[in-house]
This record gives structure tokens, sequence and C-alpha cells, in this order.
């Protein structure tokens, strides 16, 4: 949008903008606008390693497992962002999620329940898992950190309680399986894809039409139409890709509705602006009559249940819960996922989209290594490595922030 | 008719007492500076003001009607709006949605907190708003707050107050921290805001401030109220003589409560 449309405000220039368009555009991929674009690269980049060296890596049957893969990641990486942008941090998804997941396989195969009573009371648990950990935040000020590593050992035991002396459940063929088994063929996927571009050209279109009546600075058709192309494009690719090999995966759908309308919560609701407003500044929200504990009670309410949705989705491709359901590097990919697309640790920034592009990232990182069969020990390093560089143009770009503000 | 009066206020924490029996008043259209040393009680007195920590005793006047100040909100409702030192605003939002925090507009929709924000009508009014205040340094208020200067972020803290539409607005240290040009730009807003008509209180320390752009100077000295000057009649040392007790004003300089010079 340029600064030159908006009437009574003239502009006068900044310090910042003294800066030459070349400093410009790298702040603005480093902490601005452009930081989704910045993580696209480096997808691009880690797709071209990987392709340059196993030719398998870019087919479509791996790039459709690569989906199936980031699915449960991705459902759990969702509640991660909101929790991260309260400034908070929740430990205990990785365990949550199996503990979940457990009991749904428990109530459905030795309890005789129907399979969406028990999804349903596997995401009530999670519900009530995240209450609990955002009362014991708000109640007693304990820090989230804390609360939520007793949660991670505490809920890793109850995952082995309900799962008893067999330690594994297998599920069943059924509803719950069908979530990460189910595929629709490419006629399917067209008609989403024509839906998704037509709701979203038609969203598009009505915000410019509105702000245009009102008088605001509006960016433009051309800019409409551009989005729009580009959406096109994106799903189309994704459906030609899922077309190629089993068809397009309803795992794929339920992680990307869940973001989309996470999204949407997020930025366009007063609950979202709540969410962001206490993130950046506790004290500043509440003095403005905003309930900041009722913020931070649901917020980590809705965390745990999206670890929840996560946890049936794992179960659910791994056709079984056992007693690693939600353990080894569940929790940590799930929070680096964000971190590594863009979701500052210090609250207030960052989107819900980071979800899944993050674990883009990191699932095509740990799958490509797969298929180069690299070891665990390798595995871990490149992955721990790609965290803390990703963490560190977070810190910079924080730095850069404090420096440019306050003069 | 003043639109705020306070009388008898005090307040004392424990054996200190910060505030013994101060009145005060406010008209519209009118810029009163609160002015003291360090602990003479300016900010207890804007605190029992604002309902942030009542007086322990005081009776208050708004426009002409008797009202009782216990909590922040009682202070709202009534149209006081207070501008702390710390301007309380979200570095991560932008102008719009810093304005309108805690008030925001919402569209139809789902209902309840889930209701859609109304982003066009915020920004129009946010607009409006910074262009009546002739606020021309913000190339737009779709700018995150952390990174504008300190004088723009304290004419957004200012413009945030006035959504509530209030009638009193205090403004403590807007100036504080604050370059000389950016110190021009807060004291140019408060002046609109006094050609706006409403009360504008204005807590400072620093005297060029106050007598650029204060009709009213009232001495706080160790919790009393220890003298009220006319600005435009009352030399710079004779403030500062009262503020460190040198000595006693020149009576012809002193006004009273009601405006009329006071005889002793």
């Amino acid at each position: 949008m340029s600064v030159l449309q908006q009437p009574p405000v003239v502009p006068v220039p900044e310090p910042a903008e003294d800066e030459g368009a070349r400093r410009r555009l790298l702040r603005s991929l480093a902490e601005g606008e452009l930081s989704a674009l910045r993580v696209v690269l480096m997808l691009a980049l880690i797709w071209m390693i990987f392709q340059v060296q196993e030719e398998r890596f870019l087919s479509s049957a791996n790039l459709t497992n690569l989906i199936l893969q980031i699915t449960s990641i991705g459902l759990i990486s969702v509640g991660v962002v909101l929790v991260l942008l309260l400034g908070e941090i929740d430990l205990s998804v990785g365990a949550v999620s199996g503990l979940c997941a457990g009991v749904m396989a428990v109530l459905t195969v030795r309890h005789g329940w129907a399979p969406v009573p028990a999804i349903g009371a596997a995401l009530a648990l999670g519900c009530a898992i995240g209450t609990f950990n955002g009362f014991m935040v708000v109640r007693f000020g304990i820090p989230s950190f804390v609360v939520t590593l007793a949660g991670l050992l505490a809920w890793q035991g109850g995952l082995l309680y309900v799962l008893g002396s067999t330690g594994t459940v297998n599920l069943p063929p059924g509803p719950i399986t069908d979530l990460a088994g189910t595929f629709y063929g490419a006629a399917a996927g067209w008609a989403i894809v024509a839906v998704a571009v037509a709701f979203h050209t038609l969203l598009a279109v009505r915000r410019q039409r509105r702000r245009a009546a009102a008088g605001l600075p509006s960016a433009g058709m051309a800019r409409v139409v551009a989005g729009s192309v580009l959406l096109t494009a994106t799903l189309g690719a994704a459906v030609m890709v899922f077309g190629a090999d089993r068809g397009v995966p309803l795992a794929a759908l339920i992680l990307v509705g869940f973001v989309a309308l996470f999204s949407w919560l997020t930025e366009d609701t007063l609950f979202g602006r709540h969410l962001f407003a206490t993130g950046g500044s506790v004290e500043a929200a509440r003095r403005a009559g905003i309930k900041v504990d009722n913020v931070r009670i649901v917020v980590f309410a809705l965390c745990s249940t999206m670890a929840a949705a996560g946890g049936v989705m794992a179960a659910s491709r791994l056709l079984a819960v056992n007693q690693s359901s939600g353990g080894s590097d569940t929790l940590l990919l799930s929070i680096a996922g964000p971190v590594i697309a863009g979701v500052s640790l210090f609250g207030g920034r960052g989107r819900v989209w980071a979800a899944l592009l993050g674990a883009l990232v990191i699932g095509s990182i740990s799958n490509g290594m797969d298929l180069l069969a690299l070891t665990s020990s390798v595995k871990y390093m490149i992955t721990g490595a790609v965290l803390l560089v990703a963490v560190t143009i977070d810190a910079l770009a924080r730095r850069q922030r404090n420096l440019a503000g306050r003069h | 008719m003043e639109r705020f009066v306070a009388k008898g206020v005090s307040k004392s924490f424990g054996a200190v007492e910060a505030l013994v029996d101060v009145d005060f008043e406010v008209d519209a259209g009118e810029v009163v500076a609160l002015v003291g040393d360090n602990g003479a009680g300016k900010s207890t007195l804007i605190k029992a003001i604002s309902g942030v920590q009542p007086g322990d005793a005081g009776e208050y006047w708004f426009e002409g009607e008797q009202v009782e100040i216990h909590t922040p909100l009682d202070a709202y409702r009534l149209g006081i709006a207070t501008v702390y030192q710390d301007l309380a605003l979200c570095d991560n939002l932008d102008v719009v949605a810093n304005l309108y925090l805690g008030s925001e507009l919402r569209a139809s929709g789902i209902g309840g907190t889930l209701r859609v924000l109304d982003e066009i009508a915020m920004e129009q009014h946010t607009l409006e708003l910074l262009g009546a205040l002739s606020v021309t340094t913000l190339s737009s208020v779709r700018t995150e707050v952390g990174s504008l200067s300190g004088g723009q972020r304290q004419a957004v803290a200012i413009a945030r107050s006035l959504i509530g539409e209030p009638r009193l607005v205090i403004l403590d240290e807007p100036t504080a921290a604050l370059g000389i040009s950016q110190t021009a730009q807060v004291l140019a807003l408060i002046e609109r805001l006094r050609e706006q008509g409403l009360a504008v209180v204005v807590i400072s320390h620093n005297l060029a401030n106050v007598f650029h752009v204060a009709d009213r100077i009232v001495v706080l000295r160790l919790g009393r109220r220890a003298a009220t000057f006319d600005r435009r009649t009352t030399p710079q040392d004779d403030v500062v003589a009262a503020i460190t007790g040198a000595s006693m004003p020149r009576p012809e300089l002193l006004l009273g409560p009601d405006g009329t010079a006071v005889s002793l």
C-alpha cells in the first residue's frame, strides 16, 4: 500500500527510510511482510538440495508422503503458534497428543465406543488439560514453561496408564484410520480449488470495494488478481502432484482447514486482536480493559485441543497408539516449525500460516534425510542447526526493531 | 461552572501525608499545568482523580454535579481520560489497533468475542481523529507503533485517550524524554485539545513547556497546594520559587480558585 494515498496523514521521511532499497528489502525479508516469502525461499532451497541428491524427493509419491507425515505436527503447531503469540510456551503438547490419542484408541477398541464420540472425547480431554494449564499459569502466576514441563511428564505417565500392560492399541479400519487414509480424485480436487479460489477472490474484491467506498487507500484490483492467480497456481500444483499419486489426501484438507480457521480467528476477530495485544504487552492490554486472564486460559485450551487433534491424526496414520505416541521429537518439531517460519518466541508477532510452512520445512528436512538414509545422529544435528539459524534470525530481527523504534 | 472541581483531596500512605486537603479545578477549553518537585503529590492527585488510587478524603464535581470516583471505570464513565507516562501501547500492533485497543469496533458476525473487527471503520475514524489533531508525521496508520518515534508514540497515546470522547484529559509528563521538535509537536497537540473545548491537565517538570502551553499553573508543594498562577502575567522565577518554597509568591500574581486575584 502506498504511503502517498492516505489523505490527512502526510508522509515525512523517517530515519528508517534513509536506508537503501536493498537494505529495506533485506529487512522486510527478515522481519516484515515478506517473512513468509523468506520461509518459502528456504523451503525451495531445501527441496533443491534434496532433489539434486536424490531424484525421488520431488516425486508425487514422496511429496504425498511428506504431506501425510506433517499433518500431525502441523495440527499441533497451529496450537503452539497461538501460545507463542501470547509469549508463552507449551511443552506438554507432545505428551497431550499421545494421551488423547491413547484415550481415543482405548475407548474405541476396548470399550466399544463409536469412533466419532471417541474423537470428541480426545478433543474434550485436550481442551480440559489446556484449561488446567492456563488456569495454573493465570491463577498462581507459575511460568507456563514449568506448568507444561510438569504436564509433559505427567501426561506421558497418563498415556502409559491408559494403554495398560499391552502397551499398544491397534486401530481397526474405520472412520478414524480413514482420516489419514482417504484420498479424493482429481475432479474433487479441482472442485475444491475452484471453491477456495472463488471464496478468496470474492472476499478480496469485497474488501477492496469497501475500502475504496470508505475513501481508504486500496491495493487495487491488480493485486487481487495477482493473489488469486498465485493461490490458483499453488493449489493447482498441489492437486496435480497429489493426482499423480493417490489423490488429494483428506488429512491435508483437514490441516489446511484448521490453519485457515485459526488464521481468521487470530487476524479478523476481537479475540485475535486481544490475543496479539496480550502477547505484545500484558500491562497495556490489561489497562485497556482486556480480560487478559481469560485470553490466556482460552489460548492454552485451544493449544491442547489442537494437540489432541494432532494426536488423533498421528494415530490414524500409524493405525495404532503405543507407548511412544506423542513422544520422541513430536514436541520439539511442533515448536521448531513455527519458530523457523517466523513466529517470535517473545510473543505478539507471527501468523498461523507459519504452522503449515514450518511443518513443511521441518518435514522436508526429515523426509529428505530419510531418503538419503542418513543416520539419526546426523538428522538430529542438522535439524538442530536449522532451528538455531531460524531463531537467530528472529533474535536479529527483534534487535533491529528495537534499534529502529524509539529514536 | 467549572468542568471539573476537586475539593479537600487528602491521601496518606502510613505516616506520610502525600496530599493534604488539596483543591483543584479545571475548566473546559483550559490547560492547567500541575507542577511541583518530586514527592509534591502531583501523581497522587492524578491517581485520585482518575480512580486508580482513590484518595482518603475528597469531593468531586463534574460539570456542577457532585460525583463519586472510586475506580478507573468511574472516571472513564464521567469522561476523564488519563495518559500515563509509560503510554501503555502495544508495540506489536499498528496505530489503528492501538487507538481502539479494548474498544474495538465490530462488524456483524457470529456474536460475542468471535465477531469480526470492523477494520475499515476503525481506520477511517483514526484518520479523521489524527487529522483533527493535525498529527501529520505518521507515514501510515498501519505502521507498527513500536517503530514510531517518541513524539509519535505520545501522539498515538493522546489520540487513543480521545476514542471514548472524554471531556477531561490528564497527561502525565507528556514531553519527558522527547527531543525539541517532538516536544513542539506534542505541545501543538495539547493546544488542539484546548481548541476542541476539552479540559486538559498537564503534569510536567519542564517549566519552559508549561509556560508555552498552560493557561494556569497550579503548584503543589509537600502535598499541599502552594500557589496558583496565571501564565500570562507570571515570571518563571516566581513559579520556581513556589515549587522550591524559597519564598512566598508575590500576592498580586496569585489567583484564587475562582480565577480572580486573591487578597492575603
